[in-house]
Protein backbone atom coordinates (compact mmCIF):
# COMPACT_ATOMS: atom_id res chain seq x y z
CA UNK A 1 0.00 0.00 0.00
CA UNK A 2 2.62 2.37 0.66
CA UNK A 3 5.31 0.95 -1.79
CA UNK A 4 2.20 2.39 -4.11
CA UNK A 5 1.78 5.42 -2.36
CA UNK A 6 5.61 6.16 -3.07
CA UNK A 7 4.99 4.89 -6.57
CA UNK A 8 2.15 7.28 -7.14
CA UNK A 9 4.15 10.12 -5.91
CA UNK A 10 6.96 9.72 -7.61
CA UNK A 11 5.87 8.95 -11.22
CA UNK A 12 3.16 12.36 -10.77
CA UNK A 13 6.96 14.10 -10.37
CA UNK A 14 8.49 12.54 -13.39
CA UNK A 15 5.59 14.01 -15.26
CA UNK A 16 6.16 17.77 -15.92
CA UNK A 17 2.41 18.33 -15.05
CA UNK A 18 3.37 18.30 -11.16
CA UNK A 19 5.91 20.44 -11.37
CA UNK A 20 4.19 22.85 -14.15
CA UNK A 21 1.27 22.50 -10.94
CA UNK A 22 3.33 23.74 -8.62
CA UNK A 23 4.95 26.52 -9.62
CA UNK A 24 1.71 27.99 -11.39
CA UNK A 25 -0.37 27.88 -7.68
CA UNK A 26 3.08 28.75 -5.94
CA UNK A 27 3.02 31.63 -8.46
CA UNK A 28 -0.59 32.47 -8.11
CA UNK A 29 -0.41 32.80 -4.45
CA UNK A 30 2.94 34.13 -4.05
CA UNK A 31 0.81 37.20 -5.91
CA UNK A 32 -1.75 37.21 -3.75
CA UNK A 33 0.34 37.11 -0.85
CA UNK A 34 1.83 39.98 -1.99
CA UNK A 35 -1.73 41.87 -2.46
CA UNK A 36 -2.98 40.56 0.91
CA UNK A 37 0.47 42.22 2.85
CA UNK A 38 -0.08 45.42 0.61
CA UNK A 39 -3.35 45.77 2.06
CA UNK A 40 -2.59 45.22 5.76
CA UNK A 41 0.13 47.68 5.35
CA UNK A 42 -2.30 50.20 4.01
CA UNK A 43 -4.72 49.91 6.48
CA UNK A 44 -2.09 48.76 9.34
CA UNK A 45 -2.09 52.59 10.73
CA UNK A 46 -5.37 53.26 11.06
CA UNK A 47 -6.49 49.99 12.92
CA UNK A 48 -3.91 49.89 14.91
CA UNK A 49 -5.42 52.29 17.58
CA UNK A 50 -8.77 50.13 17.87
CA UNK A 51 -8.88 47.56 20.31
CA UNK A 52 -9.59 43.98 19.27
CA UNK A 53 -9.23 44.80 15.82
CA UNK A 54 -8.04 41.91 13.65
CA UNK A 55 -4.09 41.14 13.40
CA UNK A 56 -1.93 39.91 10.82
CA UNK A 57 -3.05 36.12 10.85
CA UNK A 58 -6.90 37.48 10.41
CA UNK A 59 -6.15 39.82 7.33
CA UNK A 60 -3.27 37.82 5.22
CA UNK A 61 -2.85 34.39 6.62
CA UNK A 62 -6.95 32.95 6.40
CA UNK A 63 -7.75 34.87 2.81
CA UNK A 64 -4.28 33.23 1.76
CA UNK A 65 -5.49 30.14 3.02
CA UNK A 66 -9.05 30.48 1.78
CA UNK A 67 -7.78 30.71 -2.19
CA UNK A 68 -5.24 28.25 -1.65
CA UNK A 69 -9.01 25.98 -1.32
CA UNK A 70 -10.03 27.47 -4.35
CA UNK A 71 -7.28 26.94 -6.51
CA UNK A 72 -6.63 23.56 -5.17
CA UNK A 73 -10.19 22.69 -6.35
CA UNK A 74 -9.15 24.12 -9.73
CA UNK A 75 -6.00 22.27 -9.59
CA UNK A 76 -7.08 19.21 -8.15
CA UNK A 77 -9.05 17.52 -10.87
CA UNK A 78 -6.01 17.17 -12.94
CA UNK A 79 -4.21 15.74 -10.94
CA UNK A 80 -6.69 12.93 -9.47
CA UNK A 81 -8.06 12.60 -13.21
CA UNK A 82 -4.70 9.90 -13.21
CA UNK A 83 -5.12 8.04 -10.78
CA UNK A 84 -7.32 5.30 -12.43
CA UNK A 85 -8.46 6.40 -15.78
CA UNK A 86 -5.58 6.89 -17.20
CA UNK A 87 -3.82 3.53 -15.88
CA UNK A 88 -7.13 1.65 -17.67
CA UNK A 89 -6.37 3.59 -20.97
CA UNK A 90 -2.46 2.71 -20.92
CA UNK A 91 -3.70 -0.96 -19.48
CA UNK A 92 -1.66 -0.90 -16.53
CA UNK A 93 -4.67 -1.50 -14.39
CA UNK A 94 -3.88 -5.37 -14.75
CA UNK A 95 -0.36 -4.87 -13.07
CA UNK A 96 -1.80 -3.97 -9.90
CA UNK A 97 -5.08 -6.36 -9.78
CA UNK A 98 -2.60 -9.63 -10.03
CA UNK A 99 -0.36 -8.47 -7.39
CA UNK A 100 -0.65 -9.65 -4.27
CA UNK A 101 -2.55 -6.81 -2.82
CA UNK A 102 -6.58 -6.21 -2.19
CA UNK A 103 -8.56 -3.84 -4.14
CA UNK A 104 -8.62 -2.01 -0.59
CA UNK A 105 -4.95 -1.74 -0.66
CA UNK A 106 -4.81 -0.50 -4.30
CA UNK A 107 -7.24 2.39 -3.96
CA UNK A 108 -5.67 3.87 -0.49
CA UNK A 109 -2.27 3.86 -2.14
CA UNK A 110 -3.48 5.61 -4.63
CA UNK A 111 -5.06 8.26 -2.43
CA UNK A 112 -2.36 8.60 -0.21
CA UNK A 113 0.02 8.98 -3.20
CA UNK A 114 -1.93 11.85 -4.76
CA UNK A 115 -2.82 13.06 -1.04
CA UNK A 116 1.10 13.38 -0.62
CA UNK A 117 0.83 16.09 -3.47
CA UNK A 118 -1.55 18.00 -2.64
CA UNK A 119 0.03 18.29 1.14
CA UNK A 120 3.41 19.14 -0.07
CA UNK A 121 1.87 22.18 -1.93
CA UNK A 122 -0.34 23.12 1.08
CA UNK A 123 3.08 23.22 2.83
CA UNK A 124 4.44 25.35 0.73
CA UNK A 125 1.75 27.56 0.92
CA UNK A 126 1.77 27.74 4.50
CA UNK A 127 5.68 27.93 4.60
CA UNK A 128 4.39 31.99 3.17
CA UNK A 129 2.56 33.37 6.44
CA UNK A 130 4.89 31.69 8.03
CA UNK A 131 7.49 33.61 7.19
CA UNK A 132 6.05 36.29 8.63
CA UNK A 133 6.75 35.27 12.12
CA UNK A 134 10.73 36.67 11.55
CA UNK A 135 8.80 40.41 11.85
CA UNK A 136 5.86 39.94 13.57
CA UNK A 137 4.11 37.58 16.06
CA UNK A 138 1.36 35.29 14.44
CA UNK A 139 -1.67 33.49 15.93
CA UNK A 140 -0.23 30.02 15.61
CA UNK A 141 -3.63 28.38 16.96
CA UNK A 142 -5.77 29.99 13.89
CA UNK A 143 -3.05 29.53 11.74
CA UNK A 144 -3.33 25.65 12.39
CA UNK A 145 -6.82 25.80 12.63
CA UNK A 146 -7.32 26.76 9.11
CA UNK A 147 -4.39 24.88 8.22
CA UNK A 148 -6.60 21.50 9.24
CA UNK A 149 -9.44 23.07 7.44
CA UNK A 150 -7.33 23.30 4.02
CA UNK A 151 -6.04 19.73 4.91
CA UNK A 152 -9.56 18.15 5.38
CA UNK A 153 -10.74 19.88 2.00
CA UNK A 154 -7.59 18.93 0.48
CA UNK A 155 -8.34 15.07 1.82
CA UNK A 156 -12.24 15.51 0.42
CA UNK A 157 -11.25 16.69 -2.86
CA UNK A 158 -8.90 14.19 -3.86
CA UNK A 159 -11.02 11.19 -2.82
CA UNK A 160 -14.29 12.79 -4.71
CA UNK A 161 -11.72 13.13 -7.46
CA UNK A 162 -10.32 9.56 -7.19
CA UNK A 163 -13.69 8.04 -7.14
CA UNK A 164 -14.61 10.08 -10.71
CA UNK A 165 -11.56 8.97 -11.91
CA UNK A 166 -12.58 5.37 -11.34
CA UNK A 167 -15.68 6.00 -13.19
CA UNK A 168 -14.15 6.14 -16.74
CA UNK A 169 -11.25 5.49 -19.23
CA UNK A 170 -11.23 8.53 -20.44
CA UNK A 171 -8.93 11.19 -18.12
CA UNK A 172 -10.55 14.36 -19.28
CA UNK A 173 -14.03 13.63 -18.31
CA UNK A 174 -12.51 12.37 -14.96
CA UNK A 175 -11.37 15.92 -14.49
CA UNK A 176 -14.64 17.29 -16.17
CA UNK A 177 -16.97 15.59 -14.13
CA UNK A 178 -14.92 15.98 -10.56
CA UNK A 179 -14.66 19.58 -11.64
CA UNK A 180 -18.07 19.56 -11.90
CA UNK A 181 -19.24 17.92 -8.58
CA UNK A 182 -16.77 19.81 -6.44
CA UNK A 183 -17.84 23.01 -7.64
CA UNK A 184 -21.21 21.76 -7.13
CA UNK A 185 -20.54 20.40 -3.30
CA UNK A 186 -19.00 24.44 -3.17
CA UNK A 187 -21.66 26.54 -4.16
CA UNK A 188 -24.59 24.18 -3.19
CA UNK A 189 -25.72 26.41 -0.38
CA UNK A 190 -26.25 29.44 -2.40
CA UNK A 191 -29.63 27.73 -2.91
CA UNK A 192 -30.73 27.46 0.88
CA UNK A 193 -33.17 30.02 1.99
CA UNK A 194 -31.12 30.99 4.58
CA UNK A 195 -32.19 29.32 6.91
CA UNK A 196 -30.02 28.77 10.31
CA UNK A 197 -29.82 25.07 9.27
CA UNK A 198 -30.55 23.11 5.92
CA UNK A 199 -29.36 20.09 4.07
CA UNK A 200 -28.58 22.05 1.31
CA UNK A 201 -26.09 24.00 3.47
CA UNK A 202 -25.03 20.96 5.50
CA UNK A 203 -23.84 19.69 2.25
CA UNK A 204 -21.46 22.75 1.22
CA UNK A 205 -17.89 21.89 1.07
CA UNK A 206 -17.44 25.77 1.88
CA UNK A 207 -20.07 26.08 5.06
CA UNK A 208 -17.58 23.64 7.27
CA UNK A 209 -14.11 25.28 6.03
CA UNK A 210 -15.42 28.57 6.93
CA UNK A 211 -15.22 28.17 10.49
CA UNK A 212 -12.01 26.27 10.69
CA UNK A 213 -10.12 29.30 9.19
CA UNK A 214 -11.88 31.37 12.05
CA UNK A 215 -10.37 28.92 14.44
CA UNK A 216 -13.00 27.11 15.50
CA UNK A 217 -12.64 23.48 14.97
CA UNK A 218 -16.14 21.60 15.64
CA UNK A 219 -16.84 17.75 15.53
CA UNK A 220 -19.70 18.22 13.02
CA UNK A 221 -17.35 19.66 10.40
CA UNK A 222 -14.67 16.78 11.09
CA UNK A 223 -17.08 14.18 10.97
CA UNK A 224 -18.73 15.45 7.83
CA UNK A 225 -15.47 15.64 6.15
CA UNK A 226 -14.34 12.20 7.84
CA UNK A 227 -17.65 11.16 6.00
CA UNK A 228 -17.17 12.45 2.58
CA UNK A 229 -13.96 11.36 2.53
CA UNK A 230 -14.57 7.65 3.71
CA UNK A 231 -17.95 7.50 1.47
CA UNK A 232 -15.99 8.16 -1.68
CA UNK A 233 -13.15 5.66 -0.76
CA UNK A 234 -15.70 3.37 -0.18
CA UNK A 235 -17.62 3.92 -3.53
CA UNK A 236 -14.06 3.72 -4.78
CA UNK A 237 -12.88 0.52 -4.28
CA UNK A 238 -16.46 -0.68 -5.02
CA UNK A 239 -16.87 0.32 -8.52
CA UNK A 240 -13.08 -1.25 -9.14
CA UNK A 241 -14.06 -4.31 -7.50
CA UNK A 242 -17.40 -4.47 -9.65
CA UNK A 243 -15.32 -4.26 -12.54
CA UNK A 244 -13.69 -7.29 -12.12
CA UNK A 245 -17.54 -9.01 -11.69
CA UNK A 246 -19.08 -7.97 -14.41
CA UNK B 1 -0.87 -38.65 -9.57
CA UNK B 2 3.03 -38.62 -10.04
CA UNK B 3 3.14 -34.89 -11.16
CA UNK B 4 2.17 -32.26 -8.54
CA UNK B 5 -0.41 -30.00 -10.28
CA UNK B 6 0.67 -26.22 -9.76
CA UNK B 7 -2.85 -25.12 -11.34
CA UNK B 8 -6.00 -26.50 -11.20
CA UNK B 9 -9.03 -24.67 -13.19
CA UNK B 10 -12.65 -27.07 -12.79
CA UNK B 11 -15.67 -26.17 -14.97
CA UNK B 12 -15.02 -22.35 -15.30
CA UNK B 13 -17.86 -20.38 -16.82
CA UNK B 14 -17.61 -16.46 -17.46
CA UNK B 15 -20.81 -14.78 -19.21
CA UNK B 16 -20.68 -11.22 -20.85
CA UNK B 17 -24.51 -10.64 -20.30
CA UNK B 18 -25.99 -13.85 -22.05
CA UNK B 19 -23.42 -14.78 -23.90
CA UNK B 20 -21.12 -17.29 -22.53
CA UNK B 21 -17.84 -15.83 -23.35
CA UNK B 22 -16.02 -19.25 -21.49
CA UNK B 23 -18.39 -22.37 -20.69
CA UNK B 24 -17.35 -24.98 -18.52
CA UNK B 25 -13.58 -25.09 -19.02
CA UNK B 26 -11.80 -27.65 -16.40
CA UNK B 27 -7.96 -28.24 -16.88
CA UNK B 28 -4.60 -28.73 -15.04
CA UNK B 29 -1.07 -27.58 -15.29
CA UNK B 30 1.59 -29.75 -14.20
CA UNK B 31 4.96 -28.77 -12.82
CA UNK B 32 7.21 -27.78 -15.36
CA UNK B 33 4.96 -27.72 -18.13
CA UNK B 34 4.48 -25.38 -20.88
CA UNK B 35 0.81 -25.66 -21.91
CA UNK B 36 -0.37 -23.68 -25.27
CA UNK B 37 -3.43 -21.97 -25.43
CA UNK B 38 -4.72 -21.89 -28.68
CA UNK B 39 -7.88 -20.47 -30.48
CA UNK B 40 -9.05 -18.33 -32.61
CA UNK B 41 -9.28 -14.56 -31.85
CA UNK B 42 -12.37 -14.26 -29.42
CA UNK B 43 -12.63 -17.82 -28.50
CA UNK B 44 -12.20 -16.73 -25.04
CA UNK B 45 -8.62 -17.38 -24.24
CA UNK B 46 -8.09 -13.90 -23.03
CA UNK B 47 -11.12 -14.64 -20.67
CA UNK B 48 -9.95 -17.52 -19.33
CA UNK B 49 -6.34 -15.66 -18.68
CA UNK B 50 -7.88 -12.86 -17.14
CA UNK B 51 -9.62 -15.26 -14.79
CA UNK B 52 -6.94 -17.42 -13.79
CA UNK B 53 -5.00 -13.89 -12.44
CA UNK B 54 -7.54 -12.66 -10.54
CA UNK B 55 -8.38 -9.96 -12.80
CA UNK B 56 -11.96 -11.23 -13.17
CA UNK B 57 -14.32 -13.00 -11.19
CA UNK B 58 -15.80 -16.47 -12.60
CA UNK B 59 -19.27 -16.75 -12.66
CA UNK B 60 -18.50 -20.84 -11.90
CA UNK B 61 -15.91 -22.60 -10.99
CA UNK B 62 -12.82 -22.78 -9.53
CA UNK B 63 -9.21 -21.89 -9.31
CA UNK B 64 -6.97 -23.28 -7.60
CA UNK B 65 -3.13 -21.89 -7.86
CA UNK B 66 -0.27 -23.87 -5.62
CA UNK B 67 -3.39 -25.56 -4.06
CA UNK B 68 -4.53 -22.15 -3.30
CA UNK B 69 -8.29 -21.43 -3.49
CA UNK B 70 -8.03 -18.09 -5.72
CA UNK B 71 -11.39 -16.70 -5.07
CA UNK B 72 -11.08 -17.66 -0.87
CA UNK B 73 -7.47 -16.51 -0.42
CA UNK B 74 -7.07 -14.27 -3.56
CA UNK B 75 -3.99 -12.37 -2.17
CA UNK B 76 -2.05 -15.80 -1.49
CA UNK B 77 -2.83 -17.28 -4.68
CA UNK B 78 -1.88 -14.51 -6.60
CA UNK B 79 1.93 -14.58 -5.09
CA UNK B 80 1.99 -17.42 -7.31
CA UNK B 81 1.48 -16.22 -10.90
CA UNK B 82 3.32 -13.96 -12.99
CA UNK B 83 0.67 -12.50 -15.97
CA UNK B 84 1.76 -10.72 -19.06
CA UNK B 85 -1.31 -9.40 -20.36
CA UNK B 86 -2.33 -8.75 -24.21
CA UNK B 87 -1.03 -5.46 -23.31
CA UNK B 88 1.93 -5.48 -21.34
CA UNK B 89 1.28 -3.16 -18.77
CA UNK B 90 4.64 -0.39 -18.67
CA UNK B 91 4.56 2.70 -17.11
CA UNK B 92 6.25 4.51 -19.76
CA UNK B 93 7.77 7.34 -17.67
CA UNK B 94 10.51 4.91 -15.63
CA UNK B 95 13.01 3.34 -16.41
CA UNK B 96 13.45 -0.56 -16.81
CA UNK B 97 14.78 -0.82 -13.26
CA UNK B 98 13.08 1.57 -11.55
CA UNK B 99 9.57 -0.28 -12.93
CA UNK B 100 11.51 -3.32 -12.47
CA UNK B 101 12.08 -2.35 -8.45
CA UNK B 102 8.55 -0.93 -8.47
CA UNK B 103 7.53 -4.56 -9.45
CA UNK B 104 9.35 -6.39 -6.61
CA UNK B 105 8.14 -4.12 -4.26
CA UNK B 106 4.54 -4.60 -5.48
CA UNK B 107 4.82 -8.78 -4.96
CA UNK B 108 6.38 -8.11 -1.72
CA UNK B 109 9.49 -9.15 -2.29
CA UNK B 110 12.04 -8.48 1.03
CA UNK B 111 14.10 -5.41 0.69
CA UNK B 112 17.65 -7.70 1.00
CA UNK B 113 16.47 -9.92 -2.10
CA UNK B 114 15.20 -7.20 -4.22
CA UNK B 115 17.99 -6.23 -6.08
CA UNK B 116 18.84 -9.87 -6.62
CA UNK B 117 15.19 -10.33 -7.83
CA UNK B 118 15.71 -7.27 -9.84
CA UNK B 119 19.42 -8.09 -11.41
CA UNK B 120 18.20 -11.65 -11.86
CA UNK B 121 14.97 -10.19 -13.97
CA UNK B 122 17.13 -8.04 -16.14
CA UNK B 123 20.01 -10.38 -16.81
CA UNK B 124 17.18 -13.46 -17.54
CA UNK B 125 15.18 -11.35 -19.76
CA UNK B 126 18.87 -9.71 -21.56
CA UNK B 127 17.58 -6.28 -20.65
CA UNK B 128 21.26 -5.27 -19.30
CA UNK B 129 21.52 -2.83 -21.90
CA UNK B 130 18.74 -0.87 -21.82
CA UNK B 131 18.04 -1.43 -17.78
CA UNK B 132 18.58 2.87 -17.43
CA UNK B 133 16.44 4.01 -20.65
CA UNK B 134 12.69 5.31 -20.42
CA UNK B 135 10.26 2.10 -21.38
CA UNK B 136 8.91 4.60 -23.57
CA UNK B 137 11.57 4.71 -25.71
CA UNK B 138 12.28 1.35 -26.33
CA UNK B 139 11.04 -0.69 -29.02
CA UNK B 140 7.94 -2.81 -28.76
CA UNK B 141 10.20 -5.99 -28.75
CA UNK B 142 12.00 -4.82 -25.68
CA UNK B 143 8.83 -3.46 -23.77
CA UNK B 144 7.52 -7.02 -24.49
CA UNK B 145 10.37 -8.62 -22.32
CA UNK B 146 10.09 -5.97 -19.40
CA UNK B 147 7.09 -7.44 -19.53
CA UNK B 148 8.02 -11.04 -19.15
CA UNK B 149 10.65 -10.15 -16.72
CA UNK B 150 7.56 -8.14 -14.82
CA UNK B 151 5.78 -11.44 -14.85
CA UNK B 152 8.56 -13.74 -13.38
CA UNK B 153 10.33 -11.28 -11.28
CA UNK B 154 8.90 -12.65 -7.82
CA UNK B 155 9.38 -16.32 -9.17
CA UNK B 156 6.03 -17.05 -9.41
CA UNK B 157 5.24 -21.38 -9.82
CA UNK B 158 3.26 -20.35 -12.97
CA UNK B 159 3.80 -17.76 -15.65
CA UNK B 160 0.86 -16.75 -17.59
CA UNK B 161 1.27 -15.11 -21.02
CA UNK B 162 -1.38 -13.82 -23.45
CA UNK B 163 -0.43 -13.23 -26.84
CA UNK B 164 3.83 -12.83 -26.11
CA UNK B 165 4.60 -12.65 -29.58
CA UNK B 166 1.90 -10.34 -31.17
CA UNK B 167 3.14 -7.27 -32.76
CA UNK B 168 6.30 -8.35 -32.91
CA UNK B 169 8.90 -8.75 -35.93
CA UNK B 170 10.33 -11.98 -37.07
CA UNK B 171 13.64 -11.73 -35.37
CA UNK B 172 12.18 -10.67 -31.89
CA UNK B 173 9.14 -13.53 -32.67
CA UNK B 174 12.43 -15.91 -32.45
CA UNK B 175 13.95 -13.92 -29.20
CA UNK B 176 10.81 -14.03 -27.34
CA UNK B 177 10.54 -17.56 -27.96
CA UNK B 178 14.03 -18.23 -26.69
CA UNK B 179 12.99 -16.57 -23.72
CA UNK B 180 9.93 -18.86 -23.17
CA UNK B 181 11.99 -21.59 -23.44
CA UNK B 182 14.51 -20.42 -21.39
CA UNK B 183 11.57 -19.73 -18.95
CA UNK B 184 9.98 -22.83 -18.69
CA UNK B 185 12.87 -24.23 -17.41
CA UNK B 186 12.25 -22.92 -14.37
CA UNK B 187 8.36 -22.34 -14.34
CA UNK B 188 5.15 -23.55 -15.66
CA UNK B 189 4.13 -21.47 -18.38
CA UNK B 190 0.86 -21.00 -19.98
CA UNK B 191 0.95 -19.64 -23.34
CA UNK B 192 -1.74 -18.22 -25.20
CA UNK B 193 -1.63 -17.79 -29.42
CA UNK B 194 -3.12 -18.06 -32.27
CA UNK B 195 -0.07 -18.61 -34.37
CA UNK B 196 0.06 -22.48 -34.65
CA UNK B 197 4.03 -23.37 -35.58
CA UNK B 198 4.18 -21.37 -31.77
CA UNK B 199 2.50 -24.17 -30.36
CA UNK B 200 4.87 -27.06 -31.96
CA UNK B 201 8.03 -25.11 -30.88
CA UNK B 202 7.07 -24.20 -27.59
CA UNK B 203 4.45 -26.14 -25.79
CA UNK B 204 4.25 -29.89 -24.43
CA UNK B 205 0.90 -29.59 -24.18
CA UNK B 206 -2.26 -27.66 -26.45
CA UNK B 207 -5.41 -26.99 -25.82
CA UNK B 208 -7.48 -25.36 -28.03
CA UNK B 209 -10.54 -23.47 -27.38
CA UNK B 210 -13.46 -22.44 -29.47
CA UNK B 211 -16.15 -20.57 -28.87
CA UNK B 212 -15.73 -20.66 -24.76
CA UNK B 213 -14.86 -24.21 -25.14
CA UNK B 214 -12.59 -26.62 -24.61
CA UNK B 215 -12.07 -29.09 -28.09
CA UNK B 216 -8.89 -30.67 -27.28
CA UNK B 217 -6.27 -30.96 -24.56
CA UNK B 218 -4.00 -33.30 -25.06
CA UNK B 219 -0.04 -33.38 -25.62
CA UNK B 220 1.22 -31.99 -28.47
CA UNK B 221 2.03 -35.98 -29.69
CA UNK B 222 -1.50 -36.73 -30.11
CA UNK B 223 -1.99 -33.79 -31.92
CA UNK B 224 0.85 -35.19 -34.35
CA UNK B 225 -0.95 -38.43 -34.43
CA UNK B 226 -4.29 -36.50 -35.60
CA UNK B 227 -2.01 -34.90 -38.03
CA UNK B 228 -1.09 -37.94 -39.82
CA UNK B 229 -4.39 -37.99 -42.59
CA UNK B 230 -5.28 -41.39 -43.61
CA UNK B 231 -5.10 -40.38 -47.49
CA UNK B 232 -2.68 -41.27 -50.58
CA UNK B 233 -2.23 -38.74 -53.75
CA UNK B 234 -1.79 -40.63 -56.75
CA UNK B 235 -1.42 -40.03 -60.56
CA UNK B 236 -1.15 -42.40 -63.40
CA UNK B 237 -0.49 -41.45 -67.12
CA UNK B 238 -3.11 -42.96 -68.39
CA UNK B 239 -6.82 -42.44 -67.07
CA UNK B 240 -8.00 -45.39 -64.82
CA UNK B 241 -11.43 -45.66 -64.25
CA UNK B 242 -12.05 -44.59 -59.96
CA UNK B 243 -13.92 -48.06 -59.92
CA UNK B 244 -10.62 -50.10 -59.75
CA UNK B 245 -9.52 -48.13 -57.28
CA UNK B 246 -11.80 -48.44 -54.46
CA UNK B 247 -11.95 -51.73 -55.02
CA UNK B 248 -8.36 -52.19 -53.15
CA UNK B 249 -8.93 -53.41 -49.87
CA UNK B 250 -8.65 -50.58 -47.21
CA UNK B 251 -9.56 -47.93 -49.38
CA UNK B 252 -12.82 -46.20 -48.57
CA UNK B 253 -13.61 -43.52 -50.69
CA UNK B 254 -11.64 -42.37 -53.71
CA UNK B 255 -11.43 -38.51 -55.23
CA UNK B 256 -11.16 -37.66 -58.82
CA UNK B 257 -8.75 -35.15 -58.74
CA UNK B 258 -8.43 -35.14 -62.54
CA UNK B 259 -8.88 -38.31 -65.09
CA UNK B 260 -5.58 -39.24 -64.00
CA UNK B 261 -4.86 -38.22 -60.75
CA UNK B 262 -6.82 -39.13 -57.17
CA UNK B 263 -6.80 -39.34 -53.94
CA UNK B 264 -7.36 -42.08 -51.80
CA UNK B 265 -8.94 -42.08 -48.46
CA UNK B 266 -8.23 -45.54 -46.48
CA UNK B 267 -9.14 -46.74 -43.01
CA UNK B 268 -6.37 -46.15 -40.25
CA UNK B 269 -4.47 -49.40 -39.99
CA UNK B 270 -5.02 -50.47 -43.25
CA UNK B 271 -2.74 -48.44 -46.09
CA UNK B 272 -3.37 -49.77 -49.38
CA UNK B 273 -0.05 -48.60 -50.39
CA UNK B 274 1.54 -52.13 -51.08
CA UNK B 275 -1.30 -53.83 -52.78
CA UNK B 276 -2.25 -50.51 -54.96
CA UNK B 277 2.29 -50.67 -55.89
CA UNK B 278 1.64 -54.54 -56.64
CA UNK B 279 -1.57 -53.78 -58.86
CA UNK B 280 0.11 -51.01 -60.57
CA UNK B 281 3.09 -53.10 -61.49
CA UNK B 282 1.02 -56.41 -62.45
CA UNK B 283 -1.35 -54.50 -64.56
CA UNK B 284 1.01 -51.47 -65.67
CA UNK B 285 -1.21 -49.09 -64.47
CA UNK B 286 1.52 -46.15 -65.30
CA UNK B 287 1.94 -44.87 -61.53
CA UNK B 288 3.50 -41.73 -61.83
CA UNK B 289 3.38 -40.15 -58.29
CA UNK B 290 2.28 -41.97 -54.75
CA UNK B 291 2.55 -38.98 -52.15
CA UNK B 292 1.02 -39.77 -48.51
CA UNK B 293 -0.74 -36.75 -47.45
CA UNK B 294 0.19 -35.12 -44.24
CA UNK B 295 -1.92 -32.46 -42.48
CA UNK B 296 -0.59 -29.29 -41.20
CA UNK B 297 -1.25 -28.56 -37.60
CA UNK B 298 -3.58 -25.41 -39.28
CA UNK B 299 -5.98 -28.46 -40.95
CA UNK B 300 -6.03 -30.34 -37.72
CA UNK B 301 -6.88 -27.00 -36.34
CA UNK B 302 -9.44 -25.86 -38.73
CA UNK B 303 -11.01 -29.45 -38.54
CA UNK B 304 -11.41 -29.15 -34.52
CA UNK B 305 -13.11 -26.02 -34.52
CA UNK B 306 -15.27 -26.92 -37.71
CA UNK B 307 -16.34 -30.30 -35.68
CA UNK B 308 -17.24 -27.95 -32.71
CA UNK B 309 -19.38 -25.70 -35.15
CA UNK B 310 -21.46 -28.72 -36.62
CA UNK B 311 -21.72 -29.89 -33.47
CA UNK B 312 -23.41 -26.49 -31.69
Amino acid sequence: MFNLARHELLRLFLSPLAWVILALTQLLLAYLFLTHIDYFSSIQARIAAIPGAPGVTELVATPLIGNAAIIILLVSPLLTMRAFAEERRNETLPLLASAPLSMTQIVLGKYLGNLCFFLILALLTLSMPVSLSVATTLDFYQLSASMLGLILLIASFTAIGLYMSSLTRQPTIAAVSSFALLFLLWIIDRAGDGAEFSVLSWLSLLNHFEPMTQGQINTQDLSFYLIVITTFLLLTIRRLDRERLD
Amino acid sequence: MSQFSLLEASQLSRYFGSQAAVDNVSFTVNKGEVVGFLGPNGAGKSTTMRMLTGNLAPDHGQIRINGIDLLDNPRQAKAHIGYLPETPPLYKELTVKEFLQFCARLNGIDKKQRQTAVDTAIERCGLGQVAKRLIGNLSKGYQQRVGIAQAIIHSPAVVILDEPTSGLDPIQIREIRQLIRDIANEHSVILSTHILPEVQMLCDRVQIISQGQLVFNDSLDKLSQNMLASTLIVEFAQALSPAILSQLTGVEHVDALSTTRYRLHYLPEQNPTQQLLQHAVSENWQLTTLMPEQHSLEDVFMKLIQKEDIDV
